[in-house]
């Protein structure tokens, strides 16, 4: 097991990737960001601030639960037991900026699950996709605007993002 | 909100056939699931591909508005294909048996099948038959769990949990599948249940139920929290259970001036359809109080979330028999 992020190096990576948002998307009068349940929804939260502050506009901020729309769940080789939580999206997202934001990118099948989830609700103008870290080895034709780190890891190797909210430790480890 | 953990807890039934078996955990477990889908009425697409390719069968031997159309419509937002069975245009009219007619559904690939019987334990008969996934929406007088899960969904909803409520359950307790399915959820959940109704309509052996019984409404209703009017069933009433409508309507009707006496915050719930002047007035049905229509939206969330627990059950239990 090693560290990959520490507290202080996470919270340096928000602030660089928020800037670079506000820099690309500033201008754009109608951004909205939705997270990932459950740590992309944290991360969320957390750039949604940066981002009021450096714009100096509240930005719309939801959470996006996408376990009905997963490619595994009637899958029996596959099959994980899941929980479906709540979608928490109190704005319309109809001609909106989506940025939509995730703790890892591995093989992509969330985010493309979670883009089907997205166009059940309308029809943005645009998504962009922001990672906390892109660890490579993607099944699917998908890449992310925004990103973190990047790191090679070995395929059986897990990366695992703990987050204050969720895991009362701060830190990005590869086990 | 609920920013729960994650929790170790699998769900893995593929069948709902009561509730009486059911873990506090698996009803509440039940109950956060059909969150995720309170929202889909909201969105611009209702759907989710969540069943997609999956066959859910509606068998219902006995008439039904609600049940039928709330499992029809949860079936095709989770993308799945709907059979609709009656037994009036079906050949059970020629004599098949509940097993061979339900085999040969099944013989067309159907996933899920979702039964209500006049004969308790059909369900439970049909579960043991087939390898489909069933759920019991209604079997004689024995269990109604999905009603069951949306009254339950609905009070914790706006009371945010039940644990120490007073719930009245008033009428025909002995011939109603809603209330005995009622009692076992609600006392799981930490509610106290009082069954109020004319000592001829309570059940045999109500003094092995966790309940409290009264034969008096008046007496108890100051003290409820909730009150679930149960309908009539005339179809049901054979013999002479009770003197006249009439009477019946005096004592245990909820009207205006007897909802007067209750908290003034107590939901006033029905499991439909109603006999509106009878078991309760139109202005209470209609009135503040009243949670009536809200129950009915909540039973499409309940519903689409079985039919997906289900579901998941079944596919695990693939995965299990090959590794």
């Amino acid at each position: 097991m090693r560290v990959l992020l520490n507290e202080a190096q996470i919270s340096e990576i928000l602030d660089s990737i928020s800037q670079d948002i506000a820099s690309d998307l500033g201008s754009n009068n109608n951004l909205v960001i939705i997270g990932i349940r459950s740590r992309g929804e944290i991360l969320a939260q957390r750039l949604q601030k940066r981002l009021s502050e450096r714009l100096g506009k509240e930005i719309p901020c939801g959470t996006l639960d996408i376990t009905l729309y997963r490619d595994d769940i009637h899958d029996p080789q596959n099959a994980v037991p899941s929980q479906v939580r709540t979608t928490e999206i109190d704005f319309d997202i109809h001609q909106t900026t989506v940025l939509l934001v995730d703790d890892v990118l591995h093989t992509g099948r969330s985010v493309r699950a979670a883009l089907d989830a997205l166009t059940d609700l309308g029809r943005p103008k645009a998504i962009r996709l922001a990672v906390l870290v892109d660890r490579g080895s993607r099944e699917l034709p998908i890449r992310a605007d925004y990103v973190g780190i990047r790191v090679d890891v070995n395929p059986e190797e897990r990366v695992q993002v703990l987050l204050k909210e969720t895991d009362q430790i701060e830190q990005v480890l590869v086990e | 909100m609920n920013q729960t953990t994650k929790t170790d807890f699998q769900w893995r039934r593929k069948h709902l056939l009561g509730l009486r078996d059911l873990s506090r955990k698996e009803i509440e477990f039940i109950l956060d699931t059909a969150r995720g889908f309170e929202e889909f009425s909201t969105r611009s697409i209702k759907k989710a591909p969540a069943l997609r390719g999956k066959v859910v069968v509606n068998m219902f031997f006995e008439d039904s508005t609600r049940t039928r159309n709330s499992f029809t419509l949860a079936a095709s937002r989770l993308s799945a294909d709907v059979i609709e069975f009656t037994k009036t245009s079906s050949s059970v009219n020629k004599g098949e048996t509940l097993i061979d007619t339900a085999r040969n559904l099944e013989a067309m690939g159907v996933d899920i099948v979702v039964i209500r019987h006049n004969a308790g334990g059909a369900p439970h008969l049909l579960s043991r038959s087939i390898k489909a996934c069933v759920i019991n929406a209604g079997d004689g007088f024995h269990e109604h769990p999905t009603q069951a899960l949306l009254d339950a969904y609905t009070i914790r909803q706006i009371k945010g949990s039940l644990e120490g409520l007073k719930i009245g359950i008033v009428g025909d307790i002995a011939h109603s599948r809603v209330a005995r399915s009622n009692i076992h959820a609600l006392t799981k959940l930490g509610a106290e249940v009082i069954l109020v109704g004319p000592p001829t309509l309570m059940p045999a052996q109500v003094q092995n139920l966790p309940v409290q019984v009264s034969y008096s409404l008046d007496a108890v209703i100051d003290k409820l929290d909730v009150i679930n009017m149960l309908r009539i069933q005339f179809e049901r009433l054979g013999g002479n259970l009770f003197p006249s409508v009439r009477e019946y309507s005096h004592f245990y009707g909820l009207t205006v001036e007897r909802l007067k006496k209750a908290k003034p915050d107590i939901l006033v719930m029905h499991p439909g359809p109603l006999n509106r002047g009878l078991e309760i007035e139109s202005e209470v049905a209609d009135g503040p109080n009243s949670v009536i229509l809200r129950q009915v939206s909540n039973g499409l969330a309940i519903r689409m979330a079985v039919l997906f627990l289900v579901n998941q059950a079944a596919v695990l239990e693939a995965k299990d028999s090959h590794p």
